[in-house]
């Protein structure tokens, strides 16, 4: 763990993290790690001359005749008034050449977007991310919540909605953040050029649990891509097992169904994620827990105690109605 | 100069006046029975001293500083490790709202307006500033607003939207309960306090200068006073209706931030950050007003090109006005008019950047003394400097897109606050502070201290950079492991043990110097303004005589004798108004006598504020003991004091 840190402390760009602004695999990140290494140079260069200066001014305390106890404290020598002229001269250039490189790297990010071949709308809600897929055809639309898949290399349209109050959407891998505001429609643009595993989280706070409203992100080759969304298309699979069948009657007949829906069953809720491949996603709850049968079989008995605050309330289910529930869940691949 | 002064003829003698006939003890014997407070505890709540006031500022201001700092050091424990659960996050989201809504509302402005008030009138020669029971008034708001809402933290109804409060968050669907009431009404007060505070500053450096010290003659720190007090009264209406429209959103129901209704949500963000980015230099240049002095006296000399660093001050107070959207850049408006304030907010290091060169420039030519003061002073350029370099960085809308709302931004602002802020506060309190108390704070500790906090300061903040680029959003009560972020973190909350530490060996030193300190003489540092022209402490009437002032730096120049100016009645309380911008005598102004009505309209209203929240009809009720407060203060006194002339 320790190493880890140091190697994150240490290396300044190209390090593998899953949400990091030096990953570098998306355009728009790609431009933020060379403006910001330009940025990096002239701001050093300008930081080691004012120290430099500093210390020289300090420490030189040279016998100078231009102070009070000489009786001629508003004198200044003859480098002054040059040295003004060039350090202004200096900072003025060094502004302009940073605001021309950002305002084109700006212009550069915008084009990254100019002709989507995908398009997603994503929804923010306290404290998750409702993601649709959108086609001209609605039959071949899909739901699904807190991961989007992408295939590398195509560029994306997301609008930007939300449902409550302002959240951020920011996958920091692939580019800068958006604002999802109530009321308005923002877009972002995406071009991811590598694959792998990223995380996506909420950027602006947005309520007790701003901090657990992440976003998985997988980017794959444009094969696996459709696959996965093949897979999104079909609705949930039919219970086989006895205990499957019950977890299956509980959530379609009682509370669950009310705020959750499962394509192909009778659970139709729309305000809370949509479930249909729960059991497919990489973490529950908005990356707050990873998904595996322990996870699942915490967050369904007591979300409140694993997420405090969030509106999926804790309902006191009864143990044999929690097995069955999970072994249900643990069918929607 | 003279013949002004003689405009000012000589009055009849049936009232005693200061002169040639009237000095030394027999004068300050009748000036000390006008000038000070009535005895007893009714006479110290009715004080219009601004050397009170000013003291009781920068004390409560101290006091919630500590109070932030605690809340501090709980969030960095809470952050010292991955998926800690040390304080939940309905409670860090309250702990984050205090430190943020008490460093910037109920520290950094009032401290800044406390030193102004406590040292603008010595500063530029005068018996009191102007409008003093307004002043009163003013310390006495802001101590209401801040009492509210920390006992409204403690009963577990404080804020937890964050220092900014964006609705709808903050707003009455998603805003619940009074919490978010509490934080705008508290809003209400300090902009109370600070408007009330600005409107006397400016009134007393624009008529109250000493008889020739022209607008080129005043000395930098009060010119930054100026500069930042019609900043507030040009900036605080901006919050006072943002607050206004959210505490009417939220209790009588209209619909200015609801889009449901065809409210605007960004339209908080506008007028919150029209008033919220000027407030940031608010904060910045009366502490770089600080540092000219500062730098000046300990090199021995003037400041080097003092026309360079009164325009540069002027330039960032109008710049500040133009660049608020750069806290808006990921809201989705217009691509190309972001352009605009990339631009005006990278100029902005332009004027900051001829400050800096101007004070190395100083203590260039000078023989830099490294006393504690000085020492901060060094230590605010270097750090300082980091944080207007990462302000150049995220002025740029890719680099912002990235950076902004994360633990990037939270180290750019800290650096930008505690550097560019706190430490010359810091310095400036050790500068003063024989002013103050008539005792020299100590060298040792006081040195010792500022290393622990130079270095501690860079151990807590610098981490948080990499933090930021290594994907941690700012306002999260947790973070997983194994994000790289574990270090940073642990670094930081290390950083800020040392920085706390080191803090309360200030506090200690200050307590330990008032109580047994070196005795200081009237000017210990042999520094050139008109504040160290009279006693340490001060006498409550100030000066003796008015001082006469033909340079910058008077106590430089003026050799054996400070010139004065005679003719001030002694039995009541009058001060000699100059004109504005030549500071030729004017007219002779009576100035008002000790009140306890100010502290009465406070508390009336308070009663009003407070009430509001819970019905709007305490509006309606809660104006009448306000008018009668404000009646029996305003009720003209004695016949002989209006019309003196």
């Amino acid at each position: 763990m320790r190493r880890e840190g140091l190697l994150a402390l240490l290396c300044l760009s190209g390090c593998s993290g899953a949400q990091t602004a030096f990953g570098g695999q998306g355009a728009e990140d790609a431009n933020f790690i060379q403006l910001f290494t330009v940025f990096m140079i002239v701001c050093t260069v300008m930081y080691l001359l004012v120290s430099a200066a500093l210390i020289v001014a300090v420490w030189r305390r040279r016998r100078t005749a231009m102070v009070v106890e000489d009786c001629n404290h508003q004198a200044t020598s003859g480098v002054v008034r040059p040295a003004l002229i060039g350090w202004t001269a200096l900072i003025a250039i060094g502004l302009t050449a940073l605001t021309l490189v950002g305002f084109f790297t700006d212009r550069s990010n915008a084009r990254n977007g100019s002709h989507p071949q995908l398009k997603l709308t994503v929804t923010a809600n306290q404290w998750w991310w409702d993601v649709e897929y959108d086609w001209a055809d609605v039959s071949k639309s899909v739901r699904t919540a807190n991961e989007i898949h992408l295939p590398v290399g195509i560029p994306v349209e997301v609008t930007l909605k939300s449902n409550d109050v302002i959240h951020s959407f920011w996958i920091p891998n692939l580019a800068g953040k958006q604002d999802l505001i109530p009321g308005r429609r923002t877009d972002a643009q995406l071009l991811p050029r590598k694959t792998g595993l990223y995380r996506g989280q909420c950027a602006e706070f947005c309520g007790t649990q701003h901090a657990q409203m992440a976003l998985d992100v997988t980017v794959e080759s444009k094969a696996d891509f459709e696959k996965w969304y093949g897979a999104q298309l079909q609705t949930a699979p039919v219970p086989k097992t006895p205990l499957q069948l019950a977890g299956y009657r509980y959530i379609t007949t009682r509370e669950c169904a009310s705020c959750h829906n499962i394509s192909g069953t009778s659970a139709g809720g729309q305000v809370a994620p949509d479930l249909t491949h729960f059991a497919s996603r990489r973490s529950i709850a908005a990356g707050t827990l990873p998904m595996n049968t322990g996870n699942i079989y915490g967050w369904v008995a007591d979300p409140q105690s694993q997420k405090p605050g969030n509106h999926m309330p804790t309902i006191g289910l009864k143990a044999d109605d929690l097995h069955g529930i999970v072994a249900y869940l643990e069918t929607l691949k | 100069m003279k013949s002004a002064a003689e405009r000012a003829k000589l009055p009849p003698a049936d009232v005693p006046r200061d002169g040639p006939n009237l000095t030394g003890e027999e004068l300050e014997t009748k000036l000390s029975t006008t000038w000070s407070n009535p005895p007893g505890f009714v006479g110290w709540l009715s004080s219009v001293d601004h050397k009170d006031i000013g003291r009781r500022y920068v004390i409560t201001a101290l006091v919630f500083l500590a109070l932030a700092g605690v809340l501090a050091i709980a969030m960095r424990l809470q952050l010292a490790r991955p998926d800690n659960d040390l304080i939940g996050a309905a409670r860090y989201n309250e702990i984050f709202t205090m430190h943020g809504t008490t460093m910037m509302f109920l520290f950094a402005v009032p401290v800044m307006q406390g030193m102004q008030i406590y040292l603008t009138p010595l500063m530029i020669g005068t018996r009191s500033n102007a409008f003093p029971r307004l002043n009163a008034f003013s310390y006495w708001m802001y101590l209401a607003g801040g009492l509210l809402l920390w006992i409204a933290f403690v009963l577990n109804v404080g804020p937890d939207v964050g220092w900014f409060a964006y609705p709808p968050l903050s707003g009455p669907q998603f805003g619940v309960g009074k919490r978010v009431d509490i934080w705008a009404q508290m809003i209400t007060f300090t902009e109370v306090a600070a408007l009330a505070a600005a409107v006397s500053l400016t009134a007393t450096i624009l008529k109250q200068k000493a008889p020739g010290m022209s607008l080129a003659r005043m000395p930098i720190f009060v010119w930054a006073t100026l500069v930042t007090s019609l900043m507030v009264i040009f900036s605080m209406p901006s919050v006072a209706l943002a607050s206004g429209m959210l505490l009417s959103d939220r209790l009588v129901g209209t619909h200015f931030y609801n889009p449901a209704e065809r409210g605007d949500a960004l339209l908080w963000q506008h007028l919150f950050w029209f008033f919220g980015h000027p407030e940031v230099y608010i904060i910045f240049l009366p502490a770089t007003g600080f540092v000219s002095e500062i730098v000046a006296t300990f090199s021995r000399r003037s400041i080097v090109m003092y026309p360079i660093v009164v325009m540069s001050l002027v330039a960032t107070g109008i710049l500040a006005f133009g660049l608020w959207v750069h806290h808006m850049f990921a809201t989705g408006l217009p691509r190309i008019g972001y352009s605009f304030y990339t631009a005006a907010s990278m100029s902005v290091s332009i004027p900051t950047g001829l400050q800096i060169f101007c004070w190395i420039a100083t203590l260039w030519e000078g023989r830099p003394q490294l006393k504690v003061p000085l020492l901060y002073v060094i230590g605010f350029i270097f750090t300082f400097v980091i944080g207007g370099l990462t302000g150049v960085m995220i002025a740029a809308v890719p680099l912002d897109l990235q950076l902004h709302d994360t633990y990037f931004i939270v180290a750019h602002f800290h650096y930008v606050l505690i550097g560019g802020a706190v430490f010359p506060l810091l310095g400036a309190i050790t500068y003063w502070f024989p002013k103050a108390t008539g005792r020299l704070m100590s060298e040792t500790l006081g040195k010792i201290a500022f290393w622990m906090i130079f270095l501690g300061f860079q151990l807590a903040f610098f981490p948080m950079h990499i933090a930021g680029i290594y994907g941690m959003p700012r306002r999260v009560y947790t973070y997983p492991a194994g994000m790289g972020l574990e270090l940073p973190n642990m670094l930081s909350t290390l950083g800020s043990l040392v920085v706390s530490t080191a803090v309360l060996l200030f506090v200690v030193n200050l307590v330990i110097s008032a109580r047994s300190g070196r005795r200081a003489a009237p000017n210990p540092w042999g520094a050139p303004s008109l504040e160290w022209a009279t006693s340490c402490p001060p006498p409550p009437y100030n000066f003796p005589h008015i001082p006469l002032v033909s340079s910058r730096t008077p106590l430089w120049d003026a050799g054996e004798k400070l010139p004065v100016v005679h003719g001030l009645r002694v039995e009541d309380r009058e001060l000699v108004l100059t004109t504005v911008m030549s500071a030729e005598p004017d007219v002779r102004e009576p100035s008002p006598e000790p009140s306890p009505w100010p502290l009465i309209g406070t508390v009336a209203t308070t009663a009003m504020f407070v009430c509001s929240i819970f019905s709007p009809w305490a509006v309606l009720v809660g104006v009448v003991p306000v008018a009668l407060a404000l009646t029996a203060w305003f009720w003209p006194k004695s016949p002989r004091l209006s019309g003196s002339l």
